[in-house]
């Protein structure tokens, strides 16, 4: 048998973690991991943040991020061991022999330089193709990837192209040098999901194409069952199951993979809309400085302790509902009912009262609260502001809170950097519940998380939602989270509403051809879904 | 029109309001300083007649903005008007004077510059390494040290000692230029040595800053060296602090050298108005402070017009 082209074997990866108030410490991240990569193959890493598949995917080019460092075993490529080569050595591996493709290719192009200088720099820098030979690759990889322009493109900086073409570029720049094998770290993550799935299928034409070995890391399984021949599942540092694609997906063996297989857990009946708590009227709203809406003339009603989920990509004006109907943006038109009141349109001059039932849950827990406070400052404040509760009261009022949102009482005195996302979001939640609002605006508040997090969360304000009879305004790109929690459904395309009614009458076809653009765009675990889901389009996405 | 042209155009005009207010302030506080010129020029000799017969010759007894607007057409139309003590045309003085400054500074500011950046360069590629610590030591062990003390240093050692460079840095129009930079070897290398540190931690902070960023690793995994990533990916980036810091030690160069000046008794701007601050020769003081107020704008003006060039956001529009 000949030798793989990557063989990594007893990988052992540590760290040295500076946690507050303690003493630094090394901490080890991996724990001995064996994979092989035959040439031309593709195996997806999978598993949630801090399963150490960036951290193995970087180990291949022998780079630790951070205080990141290889502790033990080999990773050899094309019969080299990575971990014990010179300086000199890694320098040639990387950028010609392994590259990389980031989630994020907005942050990692260079702002200040143009595109076709980036893309090429490796392979002329190394030596693999002169200047012009390199250039002619890029312009055939550029239109390869499908992007406009191929023979100009290049000549842009980063900021003149989308984000969807920046990420095909990253691949170019990935490619260009020829390389044996590419790390694409959650290379479609950040995009929106009707732009993911050109990206995704642009990618795996082009892997396919050039015969090109990949690990390919995500923690979406929908998304690598597209693309990976392989699949090896990761839990904390350690291997979970390692399988072929169609026995992953298929027939999971492990636990951890069924539940990371199985769709959300959550089931939640539909509600009929009844007297609403929240009526937003004919909205038409503008930025300061611009002079275009980014509202146009939206109508929605949100009943009593109901769900009303607003979904659209990036740019559809989610955000800005939730800035207009909080008083943050005073709109150009329209009116806002709120409990029987007709809101003013802007925060400052609303009643204490407006502002303690509507309040807003965000996305990053971490900016949302002051690092400075404990837990219990940061609930005890609006208990103090609109109840004027003190001493004793307050405390066990604080408790209460703490156990309705399933953190024992120890938490009281934590510093949020003590605490883990989902902990996080759980503590912004218990703050907004604290003011007992009659609606809670939330705000993407589990994209950041990882799915079975994510789930808890859900679930969590499910609950909550009985108990309290709170109404909640879900701002979410994630269709498979508005199947799980909503009553009524707003879908907003371009500062309009494209499409609003219950759950199941927004979900029932017919659909309007946006709708079914969103709807089909979803990744689906399933084999051979992304050829599907592409030939069957009536629609381009307007991301790329 | 281009953006940048209207954001350069907008700076200017700033620019321009700026310098008003500094000419009316710079007026505004020699008025209420007690005594005035008249009281100045006649000193012991001065009774209350002959003081408001002077006031009235002078026209010092009209009304403080009258002579705000007078003064300030002469400043635009390049009139200075004359110096109390010895009634020689400002303006002429003010030449000489600014041009000696000027190549004092600019040979200052030819080797501070790039070796700030340099050896800030050097610091990131060797962080928290011997050199790094070394440099930074040293840089800062001569912005601690008073200039005065620097200068007198040196003298101490290349002038009385080795006999190396002259102590006095006297340059006279005539001389060729090599005799000139030799004559003005030691105030050049005090004032380098006081404005390197802070463009050389500069250099450093906003480069180091720089490196943070994902692009950075981008260029590491395409098996850069070290030093070409920071010379290629990161300092581009990190030339808009770099160069607000640079333009404020150039501005330092140019108003703040009154100490070196007179420590190596060199006939530049610095000597010229500590003399007419101590002979109370108001239009000369309000001379130079008007053209002091002008080089720190100007200068400013340079360092914002750079950054704006800089970021390419705004130079290739979408």
């Amino acid at each position: 048998m000949t030798t793989p082209l990557l063989q990594v074997r007893g990988l052992k990866i540590g760290a040295t973690v500076y946690p507050p108030g303690e003493k630094p410490h090394d901490i080890e991240i991996v724990h001995g991991v064996d994979f092989d990569l035959e040439a031309g193959k593709v195996l997806g890493l999978i598993g949630e943040s801090g399963a150490g598949k960036s951290t193995i995917g970087l180990a291949t080019m022998s780079y630790g991020r951070g205080g990141v460092e290889l502790t033990g075993g080999t990773v050899k490529v094309n019969g080299r061991d990575v971990i014990s080569a010179s300086a000199r050595d890694i320098r040639r591996l990387r950028g010609a022999e392994v590259t990389y493709v980031s989630q994020s290719a907005a942050a990692s192009f260079n702002p200040a330089k143009r595109i076709m200088e980036q893309v090429i720099e490796a392979a002329v820098f190394q030596g693999k193709f002169s200047k012009s030979d390199a250039e002619q690759r890029a312009r055939d990889l550029f239109a390869k990837l499908g992007l406009p322009d191929p023979n100009n493109i290049g000549n842009r900086y980063p900021h003149q192209v989308s984000g969807g073409q920046l990420q095909r570029c990253m691949t170019a720049l990935a490619l260009c040098p020829e390389p044996d094998l590419v790390v694409f770290d959650e290379p479609t993550t950040a995009l929106d999901v009707t732009t993911q799935i050109d990206v995704l299928k642009a990618i795996k034409d082009a892997i396919r194409d050039t015969g090109v070995a990949a690990l390919y890391i995500t923690h979406d399984l929908a998304v690598v069952a597209q693309v990976s021949d392989h699949i090896m599942v990761l839990r904390m540092g350690e291997m979970v199951e390692y399988g072929t694609t169609d026995q992953i997906i298929n027939a999971p063996k492990e636990e951890y993979t069924q539940a990371l297989v199985s769709v959300r857990s959550i089931t939640h009946e539909e509600k009929q809309p009844t007297e609403p708590v929240l009526r937003v009227e004919n909205i038409t709203a503008r930025y300061k400085g611009t002079n275009f809406d980014v509202l146009h003339n939206v109508n929605v009603d949100l009943s009593p302790g109901q769900t009303l989920a607003v979904v659209g990509e990036s740019g559809s004006g989610k955000s800005t509902l939730a800035r207009v109907i909080t008083g943050l943006l005073p709109p150009r038109d329209g009116t806002i009912t709120f409990a029987g009141r007709t809101l003013t349109p802007d925060q400052p001059s609303r009643s204490l009262e407006d502002l303690r039932e509507l309040q807003m849950i965000y996305q990053m827990a971490d900016t949302a609260m002051n690092p400075r406070q404990t837990v219990g400052t940061i609930i005890g404040r609006p208990l103090e502001f609109y109840f004027g509760l003190k001493g004793a009261e307050k405390q066990n009022r604080i408790q209460e809170l703490l156990d309705e949102i399933e953190l024992g009482s120890g938490f009281q005195d934590r510093y949020p950097a003590e605490l883990s996302g989902g902990q996080k979001q759980r503590v912004c939640i218990a703050r907004a519940l604290a003011a007992k609002p009659k609606l809670i605006i939330c705000d993407e508040v589990t994209s950041a998380l990882d799915p079975l997090v994510a789930d808890g969360i859900l679930k969590l304000l499910l609950n909550l939602q009985k108990i309290e009879d709170v109404a909640y305004l879900f701002i979410t790109h994630d269709l498979a989270t508005v199947r799980a929690i909503a009553d009524s459904i707003a879908v907003m395309y371009q500062g309009r509403v494209q499409r609003y009614g219950t759950k199941s009458e927004v979900l029932t076809p017919p659909f309007d051809d946006y709708t079914d653009l969103l709807l089909s765009s979803v990744p689906e675990m399933k084999l051979g879904w992304l050829e599907d889901v592409i030939a069957n389009r009536k629609m381009e996405s307007a991301g790329n | 029109m281009h953006p940048i042209l209207r954001l350069v155009l907008q700076r200017l005009g700033l620019g321009l309001l700026l310098l008003l207010a500094a000419s009316a302030l710079i007026f505004g506080l020699t008025e209420i300083l007690p005594g005035d010129a008249a009281q100045a020029i006649l000193g012991q000799s001065a009774t209350p007649e002959s003081l408001a017969n002077l006031r009235e010759e002078m026209g010092l007894n009209r009304p403080a903005f009258t002579r705000y607007v007078e003064w300030l057409g002469g400043i635009v139309t390049g009139d200075m008007g004359t110096a109390l003590t010895n009634k020689l045309p400002i303006g002429e003085q003010v030449a000489r004077r600014m041009s000696s400054t000027l190549f004092l500074a600019f040979w200052a500011a030819i080797i501070s510059v790039p070796l700030a950046i340099l050896l800030g360069l050097i610091a990131v590629r060797y962080q928290n390494r011997w050199p790094d610590k070394l440099i930074s030591g040293i840089t800062l062990a001569s912005i601690s040290l008073p200039e005065f003390m620097i200068a007198y240093i040196l003298v101490f050692f290349f002038a009385v000692k080795l006999f190396w460079a002259p102590s006095f840095a006297s340059v006279s129009p005539g001389m060729p230029l090599l005799d000139q930079l030799h004559a003005i070897s030691l105030p050049v290398a005090v004032l380098t040595l006081v404005v390197l540190a802070h463009m050389m931690r500069m250099t450093r902070a906003a480069i180091l800053n720089v490196m943070q960023s994902a692009y950075i690793e981008t260029a590491e995994l395409k098996g850069l060296t070290t030093f070409t990533v920071i010379r290629k990916h990161a300092f581009p980036n990190a030339i808009a602090p770099i160069v607000n810091v640079v333009m404020i030690n150039l501005a330092y160069l140019v108003v703040g050298v009154v100490v070196v000046e007179v420590v190596f008794a060199y006939p530049g701007m610095g000597q010229y108005l500590v003399d007419a601050v101590v002979k109370r020769d108001v239009p000369v003081v309000l001379a130079c402070g008007v053209i002091f107020a002008a080089v720190y704008i100007i200068l400013n003006i340079v360092a914002d017009v750079v950054s704006i060039l800089a970021n390419p956001r705004l130079r290739h529009p979408k």
